[in-house]
């Protein structure tokens, strides 16, 4: 086996399983560019008709939050209880609410 | 600059406890890591070797519907084998690295990919019997505490139902026609009931490493349990088909309200498993001619993307 041949970069594969839904990660593979990853994710992650619509992005690309910072991160929201419906009391007898 | 790992641990073990799932990016212990690697890559192997026993009969499948059911089968058990290397590869694996470790022998597959296919009923006995023990581990480990495992195990198993049904209703065919051909069912069957049985693993008391893998939650029974189960979904399944299994002790224990039966010869698992099975050469060999095959067309569409991306450039 050849040691140092570069191997085909990373693409995350995301898939929309039918119209009206958004598109949702599946997976990812290797591909030698971005063309050749969507033929290889239909072929990969589409042999049922799981999707109408594939988009795939070399996972170098892709910014992340660290797990290590999550909690203040996302600590400003765990305190703002009052962006949730169930925060404001609403009399039984009033409908449609 | 050395790192106090002890609130990670607790954090982590905290994870588990709840039942919540370890993502990539997460701190992990390196044995959890390492343990991962080698089931994953393993079972990754298993899907991409074990598409070589069946792949023999595409060429000579009995008509276009069996060949085309075939062919779909043994592609499915590729798109098994890359979801997961791509699960494998979250744990800081590259996929050349995986695949050298395959080839050198570093890494194991499952055993029954060691045995040949001698006759058509063997794509038949594969299906019903092979996929069918892959079903019953696979299906606990949906739940399994690495989430990109577990999410590649949803995917397979959604996709396993077809394999077990397909090798199913290939030998109720065969089991309708001649007494040569059900002769030629039961011959097959007598060959994998063993093998099929050994893929659970060796019997627990000689599984070092379950009571880890259940303490972290990557694995969820014993090696034992899911045999027996195994044995206990076959049976019916075997009297609808009418053929037997090569067992004189298997029988149904009223109080267990399972059925006994035999020991799988070990000595031959362990054989196996060094190497020395049937076709081991031959599964490696035949792997490492494909990638080395396969090396000029990986380079040319390398090249060529390059070449693209300069064009644009310019
Ligand atoms: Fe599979
Ligand atoms: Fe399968």
């Amino acid at each position: 086996m050849t040691e140092n041949q570069a191997e085909w970069p990373l693409y995350e594969v995301f898939i929309r399983s039918k119209r009206g839904l958004n598109h949702v990660h599946v997976g990812s593979l290797h591909a030698p560019d971005a063309e050749l990853a969507l033929r290889h994710a239909r072929d990969v992650y589409t042999r049922r008709n799981e999707g109408v619509s594939i988009w795939v992005v070399p996972s170098a690309d892709i910014t992340a939050s660290s797990p290590q910072e999550k909690d203040p991160l996302f600590a400003p929201s765990g305190d703002k209880v009052y962006r949730h419906p169930t925060f404001y009391d609403i009399p039984s007898n009033v409908p449609h609410m | 600059m050395q790192v106090d790992e002890a609130p990670l641990e607790k954090a982590f073990d905290a994870t588990i406890g709840a039942g919540d799932r370890i993502e990539p990016r997460d701190w992990m212990p390196e044995k959890y890591r390492q343990t991962l690697i080698r089931q994953v890559a393993q079972h990754a192997h298993s899907e991409i070797i074990g598409m070589q026993p069946e792949g023999n009969w595409i060429t000579r499948a009995p008509s276009l519907r069996r060949k085309a059911v075939l062919l779909a089968k043994v592609q499915d058990e590729a798109g098994h084998g890359l979801y997961l290397y791509s699960a494998t590869e979250t744990l800081g694996v590259s996929r050349d690295e995986l695949t050298r470790r395959l080839i050198e022998g570093k890494q194991k597959y499952s055993s029954i990919f060691n045995y040949p296919t001698l006759t058509y009923a063997d794509v038949g006995s594969i299906g019903w019997l092979v996929d069918g023990a892959a079903i019953c581990n696979q299906v606990p480990l949906c739940r399994t505490s690495y989430g990109p495992y577990g999410r590649a195990m949803i995917r397979i198993c959604k996709e396993e139902s077809f394999h077990q049904r397909q090798g199913y209703e290939l030998l109720m065919t065969m089991m309708r026609g001649t007494d040569e051909q059900r002769a030629m069912v039961q011959e097959s069957v007598n060959r994998f009931w063993w093998p099929a049985l050994m893929m659970f693993g060796p019997p627990d008391g000689d599984s070092p490493n379950t009571a880890q893998s259940m303490e972290w939650g990557i694995k969820r029974h014993t090696n034992d349990e899911l045999r027996q189960r195994f044995v206990d979904m076959s049976v019916p399944q075997a009297e609808a088909l009418g053929v037997t299994f090569p067992d004189p002790e298997l029988q149904w224990n009223e109080e267990r309200g399972s059925y006994d039966f035999g020991e799988p010869d070990w000595d031959e698992f362990w054989q196996v498993v060094k190497g020395n099975g049937p076709c081991n050469t031959q599964r490696i060999a035949h792997r490492k001619a494909a990638y080395d095959d396969g090396a000029w067309v990986r380079e040319a569409a390398l090249a060529f993307a390059a070449k693209a991306r300069a064009d644009e450039n310019d």
